[in-house]
């Protein structure tokens, strides 16, 4: 019976253990052999040992690439949580019209991709865009070039990022409407205010959403393509080379795909050292409910 | 339920029960807790207004004349709307082909993503197995890898098959399972107690039938969501068809929408966001209607992690 069971339990996975190994864990290992080498697809790649990896080092791109997406994640990724934080602890505070709301913060999420970038590429013109206008009607100054800009690129992006909070709110408000109200009471019972409250219980229980949505957000960013490709192709002067757009300009406009796997590959590394790192110092932070939040 | 708080407030302030100071008390506390509501609201509706101002900048400036985007300070309004930009923003790429294009792909994908991850969930959630914990936790380790890694390899593989400017490559891979979808049916089946499957095994179904005829029918939500968000993924994705397809007239409306300011001299922003506002209109009617199982499933795979 048992024995049954686990015939149909492999026959039932089959779709995916084929998926797997001919769409993920293959694909890993090819393009790690890839980064030894040579490879344009038309011709057979040729051996060149630790050359693309040396080049890296040397190559000013990879270290702006580097600069830029880092900057941005480390920006954009913790003031995304805090805002969608922010509004979730708004809005739960018996707010009426809470679902109008919640649709309304969560319109911004279903318009991803090229749309959303297009948007956006028309509400930061410098002249006639939306944002500068206003800048200009509540302070009366110029607004920045933006997209234009080597200093204010990155600031419109982390911008036009803040517009996707309501994936996050979402997540946050079933979280906190799931902290047992008793922890609350037994809080004020002790004495604690407001901000006491809210740090100690809530920020406590809903600690490891908080945690998933930093890596899940950080993984994200490392990877962001089309908003820079659209928007900027990596300009004004480098200023928005993100690394997931340098890696596919390697691999599908200059067909150095030797080099872009070593990219690539550099680019798994970094995202699993921060989510182990992330881990590793956010196991003291972290409260994990027995039995509840793991689950 | 104030009552019991009361009395268990009395308990803890001891020896102090005084009526009037607890009265007072209980005044303030709810007078606080009206105006934390009041300016809770307050800065919910500026900030939605915010967040929806840039969607409705977007319908004002596709019903605007050329000239009048160009203007400074803008008119929040166009003088009369211009309804014809629609047809001329669409008829100047072919979009109603591009919309055909993406609609086949999107409706191939999100029959494998349902049919396949239905059944692999469904595996993982219910049938015991030496393995099955380490097979699970590879199927979340892949949602790790960026794409970046595995595009490449895979374009050298669909390159060989002879598949590029078709749609198998987007096509394809969504019939061997995707560890997302997996993740998030298998948290629905989690929830529907075991006990219907053990009364339906003793009713001699087997594990297949116990799947169709009971756990199925069951999880038409989690269905539903997992196809929504198969629709939404694969109709708003750009670098796939992107990297694949070549020909112009297989293009889908991401990509044939990213093309639109190259094909134009300056950007025509009125015809621009006439075209941009067409083609996520189906993801947007999609939302409103089915907007329960969206916030369901962003709350199963966010909360649930």
């Amino acid at each position: 019976m048992s024995q049954r069971e686990a015939l149909v339990f492999y026959l039932l996975i089959t779709p995916w253990v084929v998926g797997f190994l001919s769409f993920a864990f293959g694909p890993i290992l090819a393009a790690l052999g890839f980064s030894f080498a040579e490879y344009d697809v038309i011709r057979p790649p040729r051996f060149v040992g630790l050359a693309n990896y040396a080049a890296m080092a040397g190559d000013p791109l990879f270290w702006q690439a580097l600069k830029v997406t880092i900057g941005y994640t480390f920006t954009a990724v913790p003031l995304g949580i805090v805002a969608s934080l922010f509004l979730a602890t708004m809005l739960n505070q018996k707010v009426p019209a809470l679902a109008f709301f919640r649709t309304v913060f969560y319109l911004p999420s279903v318009i991803s991709g090229v749309a959303v970038s297009l948007l956006w590429l028309w509400l930061l013109n410098p002249a006639f865009g939306l944002i500068n206008w206003a800048i200009y009607s509540l302070f009366g100054i110029t607004g920045p070039k933006w997209l234009l800009s080597n200093e204010w690129v990155i600031p419109a992006f982390v911008l036009m990022s803040l517009w996707g909070v309501g994936g996050g709110l979402i997540i946050y408000l079933a979280a906190l409407q799931s902290v047992p109200t008793e922890l609350y009471e037994a809080a004020s019972l002790d004495g604690a205010n407001a901000w006491r409250r809210f740090r100690n219980v809530t920020l406590a229980m809903i600690s490891p959403v908080v945690l998933f949505s930093f890596i899940t957000g950080v993984i994200g960013s490392f990877q962001i393509v089309t908003q820079a490709y659209v928007m900027t192709g990596g300009g004004p002067h480098y200023a928005s080379l993100f690394y997931g757009l340098y890696v596919f300009q390697n691999a599908f406009r200059y067909f150095k795909m030797g080099y872009a796997s070593s990219l690539a590959w550099v680019l798994f590394l970094i995202v699993l050292g921060l989510t182990l790192l992330t881990f590793k110092v956010s196991s003291q932070f972290v409260h994990y409910q027995a039995g509840g939040a793991a689950r | 339920m104030s009552g019991a708080q009361a009395t268990r407030r009395g308990l803890a302030l001891g020896s102090r029960p005084r009526r009037s100071r607890r009265l007072s008390f209980w005044r303030s506390r709810r007078t606080m807790e009206a105006v934390m509501r009041v300016a809770a609201t307050l800065i919910v509706i500026a900030c939605s207004a915010i967040i929806i101002a840039p969607a409705l900048w977007m319908v004002s400036t596709s019903l605007k004349t050329r000239p009048e985007t160009i203007i400074f300070p803008p008119r929040l309004l166009p003088e009369a709307p211009q309804w014809g930009n629609y047809p001329e923003a669409l008829t100047f790429l072919p979009f109603a082909r591009y919309f055909r294009n993406t609609a086949t792909i999107v409706l191939v994908v999100m029959l494998g993503d349902v049919l396949s991850n239905s059944v692999i969930a469904y595996a993982f959630a219910r049938l015991r197995a030496p393995g099955r914990e380490l097979l699970f936790t590879l199927v979340l380790s892949t949602m790790m890898v960026p794409y970046q890694v595995l595009m490449i390899p895979q374009y050298v593989l669909f390159h060989r098959l002879g598949w590029i400017d078709t749609y198998k490559p987007l096509t394809v891979p969504a019939w061997f399972g995707s560890a997302f979808l997996i993740f998030l049916l298998r948290q629905f089946y989690r929830a529907i107690p075991q006990e219907m499957d053990d009364a339906a095994r003793i009713d001699g179904c087997g594990y297949i039938s116990t799947l169709v005829r009971i756990l199925l029918p069951l999880s038409k939500p989690a269905i539903s969501c997992a196809a929504i968000f198969s629709f939404t993924y694969n109709w708003n994705d750009f670098l796939a068809p992107l990297i694949y397809i070549n020909s112009q007239d297989k293009l889908t409306v991401a990509v044939g929408l990213s093309y639109f300011t190259h094909r134009y001299g300056a950007t025509p922003w009125n015809l621009l966001m006439a075209a941009s506002i067409t083609t996520v209109m189906p993801c947007v009617l999609l939302f409103f209607f089915a907007q329960k199982y969206f916030i369901q499933g962003i709350v199963i795979s966010g909360v649930k992690g």
